[in-house]
């Protein structure tokens, strides 16, 4: 690795990381990671338990991993080979706690202070109030965080973490909490500090608007390995596996087995288990041990009234409408083919086509618009 | 009486403030501390709770007196024994009173979230500094507690007393042992009278210790 004589990239955290952790319902699984990040948001998505606190765990120290290596640039945070583990406090790693961990008998300043201990004591207030200000606190700054807000509290975490200036910075799940307008400010400011300071971030999450919005890169975590890891673009329009894809959005995932292939249209044909529905897929190499999904957006599925002729599409299923609920813009309808589609509409096309529960409709799908995906293992 | 009572009174001193530096760094070892055998530790700091005073103060005596090697020791060194003296007063007592300042210091300090230890030293603080401004602040409660019951149960402490010290006055003679003394002798009035002090001093004490701990805001920092 060239890193020395590369300065775009001197901060790159690069993670070699195995060890077994607690997964959900205290079964054993095993992280199994190997990935670099580099200076700007980087995306950590997964379903929980997928190992995604466990790996910033190790990358802060609070966890050791069973073998790996973990560096920033080129300081050697954990090597399992040279025995090498950097304690937390020594790391250079800032790292947004899902639960903050405020000290609740500090005031907002005293908690940004905490990590300035070595500054002399002028340096350290300018520094913090440079800080606070940045992030909108200054105004509270004598106030606990028994008496702040949950935004603010958020804020305050990450004014305090951020004022050591850290290599890279960890957030777990920080935003979840928030409501949408609170959390897009608090981006907004994470955001702005980072064109200044450019330093990795690592930001886990299991919500799929978190993805588009902030990432500039996004790794899929699932049951402790890397599934998916690039642009969000490039990742959620090539899912391949079932994490990615609900990611992605895709409201209809359908185990399925193969019944047969036709290389030579380029499709093959999917039993959707259950039912007695095929369907017709782009044909894709699989393994035909492991189980076998199709995933199809709400929004990728066109209605018909009546039956559909001359159509270029693939499948065309003939159903019926179950219910029909609106959201926002979005009519979501529930069509039972053999098997339960969701489709969504917008209202106007729910009016002009007058559908209701108990309509009969037909459901068109185009072959690319199944997307073939495999669990890799 | 007034003899016994500044002796009794110095000697909660002293075993209180020993007890304090010792019980600060027993209570956070026993509480964070990731060893195997922590359990066997714990146990031995429980003793005295459950032993009769008379096995502790009897092994005490054993321990300290002129044939143990640590009682030889300490001959030598001071030219007098231990046994049947304040300073073995001082050693029984602070053996004895151990688990009313451990544990409620370790009480308090396993009451704290240990996320804001591993916050602490992602900020880079060291062991010693996340002691100082995060355990102990958070801790207070239990550790004021630790230090005033230590103090209070060393006021009223019997038998290790009787068979570490004896019955010496102005040496080894506590209140509660010439309360003992005093109702040998059938003197009953002033064994009332003294009694009655060591219950009003007693009572006050933990009646300022409840009352701090529900007043004044001990549990301001603790927030959802």
């Amino acid at each position: 690795m060239s890193a020395s004589t590369s300065p775009a990239l001197d901060g790159q955290v690069r993670v070699r990381v195995r060890k077994c952790f607690q997964g959900p319902s205290s079964s054993s699984l095993s992280l199994d990671v190997s990935f670099a990040v580099f200076a700007g948001f980087t995306i950590l998505f997964g379903a929980s338990g997928a190992g995604k606190t466990t790996l910033l765990d190790c990358i802060a120290g609070l966890q050791t991993p069973d073998e790996g290596q973990i560096a920033i640039g080129e300081t050697v945070l954990f090597d399992s080979q040279s025995r090498r583990n950097l304690s937390p406090s020594r790391r250079s790693v800032g790292y947004l706690l899902q639960s903050l961990a405020l000290f609740p008998h500090m005031t907002v300043q005293q908690n940004v202070q905490y990590g300035l201990a070595a500054l002399d004591k002028s340096e350290r207030a300018a520094r913090s109030l440079q800080t606070m200000e940045s992030f909108r606190i200054a105004s509270m700054a004598q106030r606990r965080p028994s008496e702040i807000s949950g935004g603010e509290r958020q804020r305050v975490a990450l004014a305090r973490a951020l004022v050591t200036r850290p290599r890279v910075l960890l957030l777990d799940e920080p935003l979840t909490a928030l409501d949408a307008v609170t959390k897009s400010r608090i981006v907004d400011d994470l955001r702005a500090w980072n064109t200044m300071c450019r330093i990795p971030i690592l930001y886990v999450t299991h919500d799929r608007e978190d993805v588009s919005a902030l990432g500039e890169n996004v790794i899929v975590l699932e049951a402790g390995r890397v599934v998916a890891q690039g642009p969000p673009h490039d990742v959620l329009n090539r899912p391949q596996s079932e994490t990615v894809a609900q990611l992605a959005g895709f409201e209809n995932i359908f185990e399925c087995s193969a019944i047969g292939a036709h290389p030579e249209q380029g499709t093959m044909t999917c039993r959707i288990a259950g039912s007695a529905l095929d369907i017709e897929v782009p044909l894709v190499r699989v393994n035909a041990s492991l189980p076998l999904r199709v995933g199809i957006r709400a929004g990728d599925i066109l209605v018909a009234s009546a039956a559909p002729r001359g159509l270029s599409a693939r499948n065309v299923l003939a159903g019926t409408i179950t219910s029909l609920q609106q959201r926002g813009v979005t009519v979501i309808a529930k069509v039972d083919c053999g098997a339960e589609f969701e489709v969504h509409l917008t209202p106007g096309a729910r009016q002009s086509l007058q559908l209701e529960p108990g309509s009969q409709v037909w459901l068109v799908v185009k072959t690319y618009s199944c997307h073939v995906l495999q669990n890799s293992g | 009486m007034i003899e016994a009572l500044t002796l009794t009174l110095r000697l909660a001193v002293i075993v209180s403030a020993i007890l304090l530096a010792l019980g600060l760094p027993l209570a956070y070892w026993l509480t964070f501390s990731r060893q195997r055998w922590k359990f066997f530790v714990e146990a031995i700091v429980s003793l005295p709770i459950v032993l009769p005073p008379t096995v502790l103060g009897f092994y005490v005596l054993v321990a300290i007196g002129p044939l143990s090697p640590f009682g030889r020791w300490y001959q030598a060194l001071t030219g007098h024994s231990l046994a049947f003296t304040f300073d073995g007063l001082v050693v029984g007592s602070v053996l004895y009173s151990l688990p009313f300042a451990v544990q409620p210091m370790a009480a308090s300090f396993s009451s704290i979230d240990r996320k804001l230890l591993d916050a602490s030293a992602l900020l880079g603080a060291s062991g010693w500094r996340t002691f100082w401004r995060i355990v102990l602040p958070l801790g207070l409660p239990g550790v004021f507690t630790g230090f005033v019951l230590s103090f209070a149960h060393t006021l009223g402490e019997f038998g290790v007393v009787l068979m570490i010290g004896g019955n010496i006055p102005g040496a080894t003679q506590t209140v509660s042992i010439l309360i003992y003394d005093q109702v040998q002798s059938l003197d009953y009035a002033t064994a009332n009278r003294t009694a009655l002090l060591l219950l009003v001093l007693c009572f006050t004490l933990l009646t300022v210790l409840y009352g701090l701990r529900r007043s004044s805001g001990w549990n301001v920092w603790e927030w959802k």
